[in-house]
C-alpha cells in the first residue's frame, strides 16, 4: 500500500507524463490551490498551461484542535491545471485514478453536480464532486470567470483532496492515521500544527490586530493597482506583489471569520473588498500580459 | 423510396440528474418538429438518456424528402399590373422566383387578389437535411445553467459534448459542434475507459448493454428496485425506498446496483431526524426500518457498476456514513454546552434582510405577534427560541434540518414538550402537500413566523414578481392560507395584511389557487364566495361547501342568471341604493308577490346565516326563482313613473344585498 508521500508522488509523475510543470506550493497562506497564482493568475489570457502542485490550504474555520478524525485546519491539495482543457479530460483524470491504484472495475465512481464559485476571488465555474465509494475524493471544475474576466481558454481544474483520498487508499480510520511514510504518520508531522493553530484562530488571535494587518495590505494592494496606471515600463510592473497583498487579505478575512468578529452583516462588505482587489489585480495581469499587437497580428 | 432508421446519440460528459428527463423530451420534441416540418415522417422507437448520453431512435424516416409545392405570394393585383400589362413590380417578382412572367397567377385571398406564383420544391437527401437542421436543435435545448468549453466564442451547453452520432441506416449524418464530428463511435460505460464501441439504430439498447450501460431509465428504476427487493429478501428489513430519491439514482448512474451496509448500533442514540438526513440527502442512501417502523442500522446505497464481490464498495460507504455520523455526534455534544435560551442573544449578529434586521429583530416581532394572534405561554416561548438553533454547528452543517434541530434540543435541555414540538414544526408546511403543523402553539409560531415575512418583505417593496421569489413568499402565504383554514383559526386576512392592500391582493390569490387547485372547487364558486366576504377564510370554506352542495339544484343557475341579471339592471341605471321598499307603489301581481316572498324569506334566510347554516339558506333563496322569473317576465322596470321605477329598483337591490352575503351569486359562470 502506497504511503501518502507515495501517492503524491505518483500523482505528479502522472500528470508530469501528460505535460505539466510540477510546481512547488505557493509561501503566502491561500485557502485553497486555486488561489495560487499558478492558477488564479495563469487562467486569464490566451496563453495555454498546464501545470500541477500540491498546495497546503488554509481554513481556520475548519480546524478542529486535531480532535476530528476528518476536518483539518491545513489540508494539501493536489492541484491540476490544464489550459485548455483537452477532450479526453474525464479519461485523463480517470488514468490517474489507476495510477494511484484504484481499480475501477471494483470501486463505484460517479460525478455528482457540483459547480465552484469563490466570491472573493470574482471566480465561478462548472463541474463535478467526484465521489468514490459514497467518498467526495476530487472536485472538478471547468472554469468560465476569473477575477470578473470570462476566460479565453477554458481551463479544466482538478483538485484531489489528499489527505481523505490517501486515508480511503489506505483504509485509515482517521487522517492522523496515514502513514506518510512507512515509518511515519500523519499525526507525527501535523497534528502540534492542528491543535496550535485552532487555539489560535478561535481563542488567541488578536482581533484587533487582525484588522489592522488587513487594513494595511488591502491599502499596499489598492496603492499598487493606482500606480499602475502611471507606471511607464508596465512588463517591470510588479502586479505579483500586488497579488500577494490579495493573498494576503484573502487569509486575514477567514481568520477574522473564524474567530468570530465578523458579523453575517458585515461579511458581504468584507468580502467585497476583498473581491475588489482580486478583479483589480486580475485586470493588470491580463493587461500586462496581454500579446503585443505585433503578436497578434502575425498569428 | 427507401424508409430508414435514424439513431442520434449526444456524448455528454456526467449531466446534473435532475436535468436530464427535461433535455431529453426537448430534444425529442424538437427531433419530432423538425421531421415533420420537412417531411421527412419518421415514427418514434426510443428516447432515452444515461447522464451520459442523450439517444433517440426513429424508424421509417425517409431517405429523401418528396418533392412538394409551395405557393409564393407577390404583390396585389392592383399593383401587379396597370392596363393589362405587367408592371415592374411584376416582372420582378418573377426574376426573383426564378419563373417568366407567363407562369405567375393570381392568387384571391380575403385580402384580395394577389400575384403567385407555385413553385415545385425539390426533395433534398434527408442525410443532408439532418445534416442541417440537427446541431441547431441540439444547442437550442434549453439548461438551467451553461458553460462553455471551446474557448468563449464556442457553443454553450450543460457539460462539454465529447462525442455525437447520427446515423440514417448506416450512412453517418456529417455535423460537427465544438470541434465534435459526428460518427459511428460511442463510449461504454466509465469502468471499460477509456475504450470506444461502435453502435447502431439496430442493436442499440443491446449494444449498450453489452459494454455496461442500461439506456433505459425504467429499466435502471426496476434494476434498483428489484435488487433491493433481493437485499431484504429473508429479514424484516424495509427499505425507505421514495421515487424522488429513486429517480435522481436512476439519473446518476449507466448500470446501477444497490447494495446494503451497516452502521454501528450506538449511532440510533442520534435523532432519526438527523441520521436519515446524512443517509438520504447527504449520501443518497435509502434508510431502512425494522419491522416496528424504527430506524434499523443499515443502509442502501446504489452503485454504478455491476457488483461488489470483494465488498469494497460496500465498506467504503460504511467508512464515510461513520465518518458522517461522527461529526452530527460531535456537533449535537458541542451544541449542547450552549443552550437555545442563551443563544437568543446571538441572533443579533445573524441578518434576517438587510433592511428587516437581524434575527433577534425578527424573534421580537414574532413573539410580538404570537401574544397578538392570542398565543399561549408556550407558543411564546417557541417563537423566541425558534431561531436559535441557526447559530448551531447542527443546523450550519444540515441546514435542512432547521427548526427541527431546534425542536430536538428543546426537548433534549428540558424546554415545555409543547415548546419543543412548536419549534420543531414551525416551518411547516413546506409545500402544498404537506400539512400544517399539528400543534396549537406550532400552528401559531409558523403564521407569525410567516406574516412576519411577508409584512416585512412587502414594506420595503421585496414583492414577488414572476418567478422571482427570493424570500419564498408564495410559499409562506400559501401556508399562511392552509393553516388558517385547515387550523380553523379565527383570525382575519385583513388583520394579517395590516392595511397592505398589494400583500392583502397577494394573500387573496393565494386563498383562490386554495381553495381552486387544493381544494378542487369550481373557479366561479370561488370567485363569488370571496366577492361576498374573504376576511374569515373558515366562513368562506363553509360557505364554498354550501354552494358546491346546493348548485346541482335545478333552481339555482337560473336564479343566478338573474341575480347578474339584477345587477346589470341596477348598474345601468346607475342606481344607489336608498332604503326601504314602500309596499304603496307595488303593483298587484309578480311584483308584489316577489316582495311577499322576499319578505318572507329574508328573516328565515338570515336566522340560517346566522347560524352559519348555509346550505339551506342557499336552498331557500333558489326558491325564489319562480317568483323573480315571473317578475321579469310581466313586470317593466324602467316604469315610465319617476317613483314606481325607483321603487322597483329599490326592491332589486334589496334582494340583491340582501342575498349576496353568502355568495356574490353574479358571479356564477351559468350553462344557459
Amino acid at each position: 500500500m502506497d504511503t501518502f508521500q507515495e501517492t503524491v508522488f505518483k500523482l505528479k509523475r502522472y500528470w508530469s507524463d501528460r505535460g505539466c510543470v510540477i510546481q512547488e506550493p505557493y509561501d503566502v497562506e491561500v485557502g485553497a490551490g486555486t488561489m495560487c497564482p499558478e492558477t488564479f493568475l495563469r487562467v486569464l489570457g490566451p496563453q495555454p498551461y498546464r501545470v500541477a502542485y500540491v498546495q497546503p490550504s488554509r481554513r481556520p474555520a475548519d480546524g478542529r484542535y486535531g480532535e476530528n478524525p476528518n476536518r483539518l485546519y491545513k489540508h494539501q491539495q493536489l492541484q491540476v491545471i490544464l489550459k485548455p482543457s483537452p477532450a479526453d479530460i474525464l479519461d485523463q483524470y480517470l488514468g490517474s485514478l489507476e495510477a494511484i491504484g484504484i481499480d475501477l472495475t471494483k470501486h463505484d465512481l460517479k460525478f455528482e453536480e457540483d459547480n465552484w464559485e469563490s466570491p472573493t476571488l470574482g471566480a465561478w465555474g462548472i463541474g463535478w464532486q467526484v465521489m468514490m465509494d459514497g467518498l467526495e475524493i476530487t472536485q472538478f471544475t471547468y472554469f468560465q470567470q476569473c477575477g470578473g474576466q470570462d476566460l479565453d481558454l477554458v481551463p479544466a481544474e482538478i483538485t484531489y483532496g489528499l489527505e481523505r483520498l490517501v486515508a480511503f487508499l489506505q483504509d485509515a480510520p482517521s487522517i492522523y492515521d496515514v502513514n506518510w511514510t512507512p515509518e511515519v504518520k500523519y499525526r507525527e508531522v501535523r497534528l502540534a500544527e492542528e491543535l496550535q493553530h485552532s487555539v489560535y484562530n478561535f481563542e488567541v488571535a488578536d482581533i484587533e490586530t487582525l484588522w489592522a494587518l488587513f487594513g494595511l495590505h488591502e491599502k499596499e494592494c489598492q496603492r499598487l493597482i493606482e500606480l499602475y496606471k502611471t507606471y511607464p515600463d508596465k512588463h517591470r510592473f510588479p502586479v505579483l506583489s500586488a497579488y500577494d497583498q490579495v493573498l494576503k487579505c484573502s487569509n486575514l478575512f477567514n481568520l477574522l471569520d473564524a474567530r468570530g468578529a465578523i458579523s453575517v452583516t458585515e461579511r458581504v462588505g468584507v468580502i467585497g473588498r476583498v473581491r475588489r482587489l482580486a478583479v483589480g489585480v486580475a485586470g493588470l495581469w491580463v493587461d500586462q500580459n496581454k500579446p503585443a499587437e505585433a503578436e497578434v497580428a502575425a498569428q | 423510396m427507401n424508409s430508414l432508421p435514424l439513431l442520434i446519440e449526444v456524448g455528454v460528459e456526467e449531466i446534473p440528474d435532475w436535468m436530464i428527463g427535461p433535455a431529453l423530451n426537448e430534444l425529442r420534441e424538437g427531433v419530432e418538429k423538425m421531421l415533420a416540418a420537412e417531411r421527412l415522417g419518421g415514427k418514434l422507437r426510443l428516447a432515452d438518456a444515461t447522464p451520459r448520453r442523450l439517444a433517440l431512435i426513429f424508424d421509417d424516416v425517409l431517405e429523401r424528402q418528396p418533392d412538394a409545392d409551395e405557393l409564393v405570394m407577390g404583390p396585389p393585383k392592383s399593383a401587379a399590373q396597370k392596363n393589362g400589362a405587367w408592371t415592374p413590380a411584376a416582372t420582378g417578382f418573377a426574376k426573383k422566383n426564378g419563373v417568366e412572367v407567363d407562369a405567375l397567377h393570381f392568387e384571391t385571398t380575403p385580402k384580395g387578389e394577389y400575384l403567385a406564383v407555385r413553385k415545385k420544391i425539390e426533395g433534398w437527401w434527408s442525410k443532408y437535411v439532418l445534416a442541417e437542421k440537427l446541431p441547431a436543435i441540439i444547442l437550442g435545448i434549453h439548461w438551467p445553467k451553461t458553460m462553455y468549453w471551446a474557448g468563449k466564442d464556442g457553443p454553450r451547453f450543460i457539460r462539454p459534448i465529447r462525442w455525437l452520432v447520427t446515423v440514417l441506416d448506416w450512412n453517418v449524418v456529417e455535423y460537427e459542434i465544438a470541434g465534435v464530428r459526428t460518427g459511428v463511435m460511442s463510449q461504454p460505460h466509465r469502468r471499460f475507459n477509456p475504450s470506444r464501441i461502435s453502435i447502431s439504430a439496430e442493436n442499440y439498447v443491446e449494444q449498450l448493454r453489452e459494454w455496461g450501460v442500461l439506456i433505459s431509465t425504467e429499466e435502471r428504476k426496476e434494476q434498483i428496485v428489484t435488487g433491493i427487493r433481493q437485499l431484504v429478501a429473508g429479514t424484516k428489513l424495509i427499505p425507505n425506498v421514495d421515487d424522488s430519491l429513486l429517480h435522481t439514482l436512476a439519473y446518476l448512474t449507466e448500470w446501477p446496483t444497490p447494495i446494503m451496509g451497516s452502521f454501528d448500533q450506538e449511532f440510533l442514540t442520534l435523532p432519526e431526524e438527523v441520521l436519515v438526513t446524512v443517509m438520504r440527502h447527504h449520501q443518497k442512501y435509502f434508510s431502512v426500518s425494522d419491522a416496528k417502523g424504527k430506524l434499523a442500522p443499515h443502509f442502501i446505497a446504489v452503485m454504478n457498476i455491476p457488483g461488489d464481490p470483494d465488498g469494497l464498495v460496500r465498506h467504503g460507504n460504511e467508512k464515510v456514513l461513520k465518518a458522517r455520523f461522527n461529526d452530527a455526534r460531535f456537533f449535537w455534544d458541542f451544541d449542547q454546552k450552549k443552550k437555545l435560551a442563551d443563544r437568543v442573544a446571538d441572533l443579533a449578529n445573524v441578518t434576517f434582510q438587510a433592511k428587516l434586521g437581524s434575527y433577534l429583530d425578527k424573534t421580537n416581532r414574532m413573539a410580538a405577534l404570537v401574544r397578538e394572534l392570542g398565543g399561549n405561554a408556550d407558543a411564546e416561548r417557541a417563537a423566541l427560541l425558534s431561531k436559535t438553533d441557526l447559530t448551531t454547528e447542527m443546523v450550519k452543517e444540515f441546514t435542512e434540518l432547521q427548526g427541527v434541530v431546534g425542536g430536538l434540543y428543546a426537548k433534549a435541555q428540558g424546554e415545555p414538550e409543547a415548546v419543543g414540538k412548536a419549534i420543531y414544526e414551525h416551518y411547516k408546511p413546506v409545500s402544498m402537500e404537506d400539512a400544517i403543523p399539528a400543534t396549537a402553539e406550532g400552528r401559531i409560531v409558523s403564521l407569525a413566523d410567516k406574516i412576519d415575512t411577508l409584512r416585512g418583505c412587502f414594506g420595503i417593496g421585496l414583492i414577488p414578481s414572476g418567478s422571482k421569489d427570493p424570500f419564498a413568499l408564495r410559499r409562506a402565504a400559501q401556508g399562511i392560507i392552509k393553516i388558517l383554514i385547515e387550523g380553523k383559526l379565527p383570525v382575519g386576512l385583513s388583520k394579517l395584511s395590516n392595511g397592505d392592500s398589494a400583500l392583502s391582493d397577494f394573500l387573496l390569490d393565494r386563498v383562490r389557487y386554495y381553495f381552486k387547485d387544493v381544494r378542487g372547487f369550481a373557479y366561479d364558486e370561488v370567485n363569488a364566495v370571496l366577492a361576498a366576504g374573504a376576511d374569515d377564510l373558515g366562513d368562506a370554506e363553509q360557505r364554498l361547501a354550501a354552494i358546491q352542495a346546493v348548485r346541482p339544484t335545478a333552481d339555482f343557475e337560473p336564479l343566478a342568471a338573474s341575480f347578474k341579471r339584477i345587477k346589470n339592471i341596477l348598474k345601468q341605471a346607475g342606481f344607489q341604493f336608498t332604503g326601504d321598499v314602500d309596499p304603496a307603489l307595488l303593483e298587484p301581481g309578480p311584483e308584489q308577490e316577489l316582495h311577499a316572498a322576499f319578505n318572507a324569506l329574508r328573516g328565515v334566510v338570515g336566522g340560517m346565516r346566522e347560524r352559519k347554516d348555509y346550505r339551506s339558506a342557499l336552498a331557500l333563496i333558489a326558491s325564489l326563482r319562480p317568483a323573480v322569473d315571473k317578475f321579469f317576465d310581466k313586470v317593466l322596470v324602467n316604469a315610465p313613473d319617476e317613483n314606481v321605477r325607483r321603487n322597483r329598483l329599490t326592491l332589486l337591490a334589496n334582494l340583491l344585498t340582501e342575498f349576496s352575503t353568502i355568495a356574490d351569486f353574479s358571479e356564477i359562470v351559468t350553462s344557459s
